[in-house]
């Protein structure tokens, strides 16, 4: 399907296609750190308010207090409602995370139920006995080696127990010597309290929950129990899985997690939108990993697993991506480049563009002399760094202004945006065209807000390149704080975003229309600078990166492979296979156009092809001489001598690919009626 | 450097098609036709694009008219509510030349050429001679369904009046696509695409269009009678030999495979990738391959060329009595040399889970062949799997063909398998894979073959072979009775005892016990309480076996 450049076994230099392995390896190391980085920073709030929800619920416990009454009172579980969205796949690190920071900073015991191996109260119990007593021992197993090896097999599961076993334990860790003690309980608590996490809420048996709660608030003043639900659709479901009679046993509190769209856009923010990582991906490619989470999964983890892939396949498929490194090895890369790689280069396409707008003399050197070429090279690809840089910094400039701006023309998050700069010139587009239209149209305040955050984005970046923009936008905010008196009248017809509706808009583009012969105020004049300043530096530093001499280097491409991985749609494949063979067999008698194939196509499409004239139920004896009467038109009129062998040849094929397409579920046998099958597709029978 | 070069154009091209919507149909056909010259995998790559994003519904216009790249719910659906004789009528258009005109068929069905026009015009490319065999397709249709026809329907009352002008001039077929067209714009459910002007294949966007309005309607038409229209011939009135398994396969192997060499070039395409396979599984990702045609020669082939020196376990997933606590058990018992039994599949993968942990120089390849087989498919089966499969240090290669496999895998289940789809379209015959009892075959010759019936019976005493004659006799003297509800016990043990073959019900009882544990009789209990037995092979089978079992005496 592709060209197979290899990883390991192709080309004839083994030594770029080890290096290019070992970047594409360290580079996926750092990205994968980076992300964990990112969840981890996102979801700390989360994880605080859960500690010191945790540390608060069972105070009174901790200080051993004897208040009966109260606690008699007071039978309530303290339970934490954690709503995580609709993403399942990611909640797994954040349980992860969770459980990391309770074993830290909370209690020992912590135990994670998942409804599938729930699937009655004897075997929760089972399941969070058995792993409450699993990290007991992992906890102290390497000092007391006689410590009762206690297999669930043998404990009975019940509540007792538990309190039994919960007693001995924190028994166990008062009576140890002073040293160990303090040791111990710098991390937790004398008598730590339970946590029992299930982390799918809604797919747990109503009546389970409904058993374990009413059964564990009978014995809360003995067991310090905590509950945290992992909630993936809204905090309602726990009223509606549990009856008040149970809810009110229950002191819920909520936390909600931050949203994943929020999650991806940091994910983006960090590992695409910035020069920290050399690899970047194409707008296509860019577009699909966006959509199949949009559309598809809402799952951060998928988006990056889908990066993952995208990096696999770039240093795969691309021999010259052994340049795709940091700004510091560039030049030892391109120094070392062998002849093959400089041909490689040669034929990008980028670049012959590139040569031809060249000189004669400097094209003949390019194109003949390869340490020539190297110098050329590692210009143009430091030139292809610094324009990223550039790039992204007028990128979040402009997302500045079109975030505000009313119905989002160039959308509202900036990955729209960098989609659209990457996919043409921006500049060109109609949607550009109307967000120019309606910045011209923006107030005094919202303007200087916006032109004082472009000044510090701009201010951020190390180079010099923007040293003049600052200075100029600068300039602007001085004009604007000078000038006086009024300036928002109507007639200078300027709105807050929140009021320019789009309701107004066309009106408000009709007045302007009128206005265009009269004088324009000090301060449009100066609105029209901005704005044409704006435009100047996005005609100067956004241009698409396919526009870009050696993008092939960094840019990754290929969406078409990642979405067949990612995206693959195996029921177009067959369907193609079987109403189009020739689309997989390149011979001319399959060839056909239109909808119908061809009486020479393989068996099964033309037994397919039958089927699909079929109700309900299928004849097998009409099928097969409807088979037959195809195959021996299709088949050369041989010699009839053998024709009862004939017969049972293509009794035979048809017999086969019968069952072919029972295997692939278009059929299946049906009592209904004798030798008749039933059609599947489409609802069944 | 021809292949850079042509990917940089289509790209382009592709951002032109996404760009401008509005001529998208027309545009797309356009670049679709230039591509073609030029390398056919890059204008499906354009193709694929666009069905990519119909598919996912950012443009709801339809997908580019090319039959082969159908999107969303064209794919397997009925196209229309089907008539019995139907096939009969594709299966001599696709033979029959347009030169021979058939009389009878043409004058009984004249709605289908309405539906079809095109596949006349193409069978009329490949001259072909039809076999005279046309006679029994007058005989196969006894059901007309005109009263279905005549329901309501507006497609199919423009269609009906299609038929009048019908004829074999494509000019003439040119002008009904168009008409259709204009006839689809006064139903309701009529969008834009009624709108732009008739592609020049416009026959699955036709259907498609006729689908959207009429969806629910004919799926109800399809489902709502419980009686079911289809001739009543069966394969016992077609006096065929019957074909066990064995010649079946003889006569597969001796007919040869049609389109060998390009089905080479189509499998060498894939083994190409073998070593892209191996890196990938070692990145943490699981494969799975999909598309028409066997796959376990290709699988076959990668464990060969590949894996020989690592440890791998292959399953055979449409073998009909595999487990997954098979699988487990051999990859305890065989890979990690562990003596012992677990309580349930659970304990075992956690056993697994922990031991490969524990010794990261463990490795395993998994080979599944058909992960979506029947016995596989199963819900917990399948979260064990992708459990085991999320393992780092398994490597798992499978394959599908079910058109609902992927159904079996919510999203907990798919970011534990972490599969990256491959297409590997090979159309090799399924021979393995459909060898096996569970195939329509054997349905297809009886439920219990002739041969494993002997078989049985010479195991078994002088006596039981002797009431076993005695109840297919008496089967096969009522054979004429439709609701003969089989022999009664009493009766039964009656006839025997007559016989002198048994001389207690106890010991008929037993020697039926026997007949049931080989599946050679069935018993059921009637309304009155008294048991029948009934030997469920169908007479032809009988009266073989028994003119066999006269021969052997």
């Amino acid at each position: 399907m592709f060209p197979a450049p290899d990883f390991r076994c192709t080309s004839n230099d083994s030594e770029d296609t080890e290096l290019r392995f070992v970047t594409c390896q360290s580079l996926w190391n750092q990205i994968k750190s980076e992300t964990e980085q990112i969840q981890e920073n996102l979801n700390k709030q989360l994880l605080e308010n859960l500690v010191s929800f945790l540390s608060r619920s069972h105070s009174d416990f901790q200080e051993k207090t004897t208040e009966w009454t109260f606690k008699m009172k007071f039978r309530e579980i303290p339970t934490a409602a954690l709503v995580l969205g609709v993403n399942v796949t990611d909640h797994d690190l954040t349980f992860r995370g969770l459980s990391d920071v309770l074993q830290d900073n909370i209690t020992p015991y912590v135990a994670m139920l998942e409804a599938k191996d729930c699937p009655g109260i004897k075997n929760l119990m089972q399941k969070l006995m058995g792993q409450l007593m699993n990290c007991d021992l992992d906890v102290d197993s390497l000092e007391d080696e006689d410590c009762v090896q206690v297999s669930q097999n043998r404990v009975r599961c019940s509540m007792p127990s538990l309190i039994s076993w919960y007693d001995s334990v924190t028994k166990k860790t008062d009576s140890e010597t002073p040293s160990k003690k303090r040791n111990s309980s710098s991390r937790h608590w004398q008598s730590p309290p339970v946590v029992v996490v299930f982390k799918d809420m809604e797919s747990f048996t109503t009546k389970v929950l409904q058993d374990f709660i009413v059964i564990s608030s009978q014995h809360i003043h003995e067991l310090p129990l905590v509950l945290i639900f992992g909630i993936a659709t809204s905090p309602m479901i726990i009223h509606r899985l549990l009856p008040h009679s149970v809810s009110s046993l229950l002191c819920i509190e909520l936390f909600q997690s931050i949203s994943c769209k929020e999650h991806l856009s940091t994910i983006i923010d960090k590992l695409l939108l910035t020069s920290q990582f050399p690899f970047k991906l194409g707008e296509k490619v860019l577009q699909v990993l966006i959509n199949i989470f949009l559309y598809h999964d809402f799952s951060v983890q998928n988006f990056i697993k889908g990066f993952q892939l995208c990096i696999v396949e770039h240093f795969y498929s691309q021999p010259l991506s052994v340049l795709c490194c940091h700004l510091v090895d560039i030049k030892k890369r391109v120094y070392s480049l062998s002849h093959d790689q400089c041909e490689n280069i040669r034929r990008l396409p980028s670049f012959r563009r590139y040569v031809e707008k060249q000189e004669s003399g400097k094209q003949i050197e390019l194109l003949t002399n390869d340490s020539f070429l190297k110098v050329e090279t590692k210009k143009l690809l430091e030139d292809l760094h610094v324009y990223h840089e550039n790039y992204v910094r007028i990128l979040r400039c402009l997302h500045v202004f079109t975030s505000s701006l009313p119905k989002y023309p160039l959308g509202k998050q900036i990955r729209e945006l960098h989609c659209a700069c990457l996919e043409n010139r921006v500049w060109e587009t109609e949607e550009y065209e109307s967000s120019l239209q309606l910045a011209r149209m923006l107030n005094k305040t919202d303007l200087v807000t916006m032109l004082q955050q472009c000044v510090e984005i701009l201010m951020s970046s190390s180079g010099k390149e923007f040293d003049r923009a600052v200075e100029k936008l600068k300039e602007f905010l001085t004009q604007f704080q000078n000038l006086e008196g009024g300036l928002c009248s109507p007639e200078n017809n300027c709105l807050p975003c929140s009021l320019m509706h789009h309701f107004f808009l066309k009106t408000l583009l009709e007045l302007k229309e009128s206005r265009r012969s009269k004088k324009l105020t000090k301060f449009e004049m100066l609105r029209f600078e901005v704005v044409d300043y704006i435009d100047s530096l996005v005609r100067r530093y956004l241009v698409p990166a396919d526009e870009r001499t050696l993008h092939e280097v960094v840019y990754f491409n290929g969406a078409a492979v990642l979405r067949g991985h990612l995206n693959a749609a195996p029921r177009t494949a067959l369907h193609t296979a079987l109403n189009n063979p020739h689309w997989y067999l390149k011979n001319q008698a399959l060839r056909c156009d239109g909808g119908g194939i061809s009486n020479k196509a393989p068996d099964i499409c033309i037994v397919y092809k039958l089927h699909l004239e079929c109700g309900r139920l299928i004849n097998l004896v009409d099928w097969l001489e409807a088979f037959s009467t195809v195959v021996m038109a299709a088949e050369e009129p041989n010699d009839a001598a053998s024709s009862d062998q004939v017969d049972d040849v293509i009794h035979a094929r048809f017999i086969r690919a019968v069952s072919e397409l029972e295997l692939l579920g278009f059929i299946k046998p049906s009592k209904q009626k004798t030798d008749h099958v039933a059609r599947l597709t489409w609802g069944g029978c | 450097m021809k292949w850079q070069e042509v990917k940089a154009s289509v790209t382009i091209l592709g951002t032109k098609v996404r760009k401008d919507k509005a001529q998208l149909s027309v545009s797309v056909k356009r670049f679709v036709k230039k591509l073609e010259n030029i390398s056919d995998n890059e204008a499906q790559e354009v193709l694929e694009e666009k069905n990519y994003v119909a598919a996912l519904g950012i443009c709801a216009q339809d997908p580019v008219g090319n039959g082969s790249n159908i999107s969303g719910g064209e794919v397997y659906s009925f196209q229309t509510p089907k008539r019995s004789n139907k096939m009969a009528e594709l299966a001599s258009e696709l033979a029959q030349t347009p030169e021979q005109n058939v009389a009878p068929d043409h004058s009984k069905c004249p709605e289908k050429m309405a539906k079809t026009p095109q596949n006349s015009k193409r069978s009329s490319s490949d001259k072909v001679q039809q076999k005279s065999k046309k006679k029994e397709f007058v005989s196969t249709t006894p059901y007309r369904l005109r009263k279905r026809l005549a329901a309501p329907d507006p497609y199919l009352e423009s269609e009906s009046e299609y038929s009048a002008s019908c004829s074999e001039e494509e000019d003439e077929d040119e002008q009904k696509e168009v008409s259709t067209v204009l006839s689809d714009q006064k139903t309701p459910a009529k969008t834009k695409a009624a709108s732009t002007p008739p592609p020049r294949n416009s026959l699955a966007k036709k259907n498609k269009e006729q689908k959207m309005g009429n969806l629910v309607e004919e799926y109800f038409e399809a489902h709502s009678s419980s009686k079911v229209l289809t001739s009543d011939r069966t394969l016992q009135k077609l006096r065929k030999r019957r074909l066990s398994q064995q010649t079946l396969h003889d006569l597969l192997k001796n007919a040869p495979l049609a389109y060998a060499a390009e089905i080479r070039d189509l499998n060498q395409q894939h083994e190409s990738l073998f070593s892209k396979w191996m890196l990938q599984l070692h990145l943490g990702f699981n494969i799975v391959l999909y598309g028409l045609g066997s796959k376990r020669d290709l699988l076959e082939k990668f464990r060969t060329s590949l894996l020989q020196d690592s440890v791998h376990l292959v399953v055979n997933g449409y073998f009909p009595s595999i487990t997954v606590r098979s699988i487990l058990n051999s990859i305890t018992e065989e890979v990690l040399d562990h003596i012992g039994t677990f309580r349930s599949p659970l304990d075992q993968l956690e056993f697994i889970t922990k031991r490969f942990k524990e010794d990261s120089s463990l490795e395993l390849y998994v080979l599944i062949h058909n992960l979506d087989s029947q016995m596989l498919r199963g819900e917990r089966s399948q979260q064990i799997l992708a459990q085991l499969s999320s393992l780092p240090s398994i490597y798992l290669i499978a394959s599908i063909d079910h058109i609902n496999a992927p159904l079996m895998w919510d999203h907990a289940k798919l970011s534990l398998y972490n599969w990256l789809w491959y297409e590997t379209t090979t159309f090799n015959p399924y021979v393995e894979e459909t060898s096996y009892e569970n195939s329509l075959l054997v349905q297809h010759s009886g439920s219990l073959a002739l041969s494993s019936l002997m078989h049985v019976l010479h195991s078994l005493t002088l006596n039981a072979r002797g009431i076993f004659r005695l109840l297919a006799q008496h089967q096969l003297e009522k054979k004429d009775n439709p609701s003969y509800p089989g022999l009664s016990f009493q009766d039964f043990y009656q006839q025997c005892r007559e016989a002198f073959l048994v001389n207690s019900d106890l010991t008929l009882r037993a020697q039926l016990t026997e007949f049931r544990d080989h599946k050679l009789i069935r018993t059921k209990r009637g309304a009155d309480g008294v048991e029948y037995l009934l030997i469920p092979v169908d007479d032809t089978t009988l009266t073989d076996f028994l003119e066999k079992e006269d021969e052997d005496v």
